[in-house]
């Protein structure tokens, strides 16, 4: 056996837009999807948006910057991924700042939470 | 809205104009406590200033304005979270420290009257506004709008967007703040140097825009350097003991008090040189002096000190011809090291070229223009134009001016440049 991460991309303007019926079927469609597949599911999530992230590199002065941005170089390449769970985002960073990272960064995302 | 529609006793009007330009961020601070809600707070608050309006009139102006306004916000508050229990459960709320969390607000809850925990108040406030995790256009606009209480539509005007996209950018601000909970609270004390550098950045970046506005009328953006000095004197009250506090505070002082020499009754630009030394701040000029002198004794001058240590040299010259540019030189020498910028490089030139001559200058500049941060830097181009008419040099002198002009939207500096140029002749 082996562990796959499925990564799911939308069109955020859609997946957030006006439309709140089709939301709530798209959502129903996803509960659907995880009750079928519940054999092979490890887990799954959605995220908040993308302007909710924040981008952390390391600086050449061996500080960190960051930044209110998604993780967009087109170099680097989605490597792989940490689900953590904390009171809130600085503590959040702080261990994406303990991450090893060999030349590119890390993204922060909420996990979003439905009510 | 607040100054709109203002009630007819004039000094009641002027009583709440007061207290929204002192008090706001510590009503303001203490209400978000209670709603953990940004919106929440900004319409209790914006409330609270209205009612100030009547019932100042009717019942006299408070002794406190700020607790008075406190109380009727947070009572407001109180009233609409009651109403709206069940809506609020579904929406994310502010994070405070974990003593905090969990606790229902019931209106005894009252803002410590101890001045420390008021202070601590408006810094969460400060910070939460200020976190690196925001993008610095929102710091500032969020600063502008939370702390200092400007409407958006004023802040929009501050950085010369249209409303419509400052309302955008402070929403979107808001909304990272809450989904990516973003902590309600002064950052613990292995953070507090580093997170306290934002906060200063966003006070510097507010003093220089309005210092020398980017584009407008005027030349100076006074109500931008008034907001800055006040947020620079909050922060001071409110960290005392932190040197780079004291150091911007003191350079905001030392540069600002030569506002009124910088341009003439005309709103022409006025050179350091040319500048009535007369219309200086005196006041400000000591308080700044003290401060810097204070924060060179606490640690290795930072960036703040060095630049308030330049501007104090020119406070104490009593003429342009007088002033030390060998210690001006000197200090741009450290800054240079300890803030190595292509701006702080390009200063520096211009120093020389007053210590050793104009063509000292010409040499000084020569290896920044190669900088490509410095390729939109109108500055540049105007420091070696001025170079190049004091040695005569004046086709050359020509070229860069109208470089220079291409470079700045701001009318009295468009004017000064414009000037120059016909002075030059054909």
């Amino acid at each position: 056996m082996a562990q796959y991460l499925i990564l799911i991309y939308e069109d955020e303007a859609t997946l957030h837009g006006p439309d709140e019926e089709g939301f709530e079927q798209h959502l129903d469609a996803h509960r659907a999807f995880r009750t079928d597949n519940a054999a092979v599911l490890r887990g799954s999530n959605a995220l908040e948006p993308a302007d909710t992230a924040t981008s952390i590199r390391k600086d050449p002065s061996g500080g960190f910057a960051v930044t209110d941005a998604p993780f967009a170089e087109t170099k680097e390449a989605l490597a792989g991924y940490v689900l953590v769970e904390t009171e809130n985002l600085d503590e959040a960073i702080a261990v994406a700042k303990r991450l090893p990272v060999v030349s590119g960064g890390v993204e922060v995302r909420p996990v979003r939470v439905f009510g | 809205m607040r100054r709109a529609g203002v009630a007819a006793d004039p000094s009641v009007a002027a009583a709440v104009a007061d207290a929204h330009r002192n008090e706001w961020a510590f009503v303001f601070a203490a209400t978000v406590r209670l709603t953990r809600d940004l919106d929440l707070a900004e319409e209790c608050v914006q409330d609270a200033y209205a009612k100030a309006l009547t019932a100042w009139a009717s019942g006299g102006i408070p002794e406190k304005p700020g607790a008075w306004l406190t109380t009727v916000a947070r009572r407001r508050a109180v009233d609409l979270i009651r109403r709206e229990a069940t809506l609020r459960r579904s929406l994310p709320l502010l994070l405070e420290d974990a003593d905090e969390l969990g606790r229902v607000p019931d209106g005894t809850d009252q803002p410590e009257d101890a001045s420390h925990g008021i202070g601590d108040d408006r810094l969460r406030l400060i910070f939460t506004c200020c976190h690196p995790a925001l993008s610095s256009e929102a710091r500032v606009a969020l600063t502008l709008r939370l702390v200092c209480g400007l409407s958006t539509a004023e802040v929009a005007r501050a950085f010369l967007v249209s409303q419509p996209t400052m309302t955008a950018r402070i929403t979107r601000a808001k909304k990272k703040i809450a989904a990516a909970r973003i902590p309600y609270r002064v950052p613990p004390a292995d953070e507090l140097p580093e997170r306290t550098e934002a906060v200063l950045d966003v006070v510097n970046l507010l003093f220089t825009t309005g210092h020398t506005a980017p584009a407008g009328d005027e030349l100076v953006r006074r109500d931008l350097v008034e907001r800055a000095l006040d947020l620079a004197r909050m922060l001071r009250a409110l960290l005392p003991k932190d040197a780079e506090v004291a150091e911007l505070l003191a350079l905001v002082l030392l540069t600002d008090a030569r506002r009124n020499s910088r341009v003439d009754a005309e709103g022409r630009l006025v050179l350091l040189a040319d500048q009535d030394r007369e219309l200086w701040d005196r006041e400000a000029i000591e308080e700044g002096t003290e401060l810097v002198r204070e924060a060179l004794r606490w640690r290795p001058p930072g960036r703040f000190a060095l630049m308030a240590a330049i501007a104090a040299v020119h406070a104490e010259a009593p003429t342009f011809e007088e002033t030390d540019w060998a210690e001006i030189v000197g200090l741009y020498d450290l800054l240079v090291e300890a803030w190595p910028s292509p701006v702080v490089a390009l200063n520096r030139a211009v120093a020389v070229g007053f210590a050793a001559g104009p063509a000292a200058g010409l040499v000084a500049l020569a290896p920044l223009s190669a900088e490509p941060r410095l390729a939109g830097y109108g500055y540049l181009a105007a420091a070696r134009a001025d170079f190049l008419r004091q040695l005569g040099r004046a086709d050359e002198a020509r070229t860069q001016y109208e470089e220079a002009l291409l470079l700045t939207e701001n009318a009295p500096e468009r004017e000064f440049l414009t000037t120059r140029l016909q002075q030059l002749g054909q």
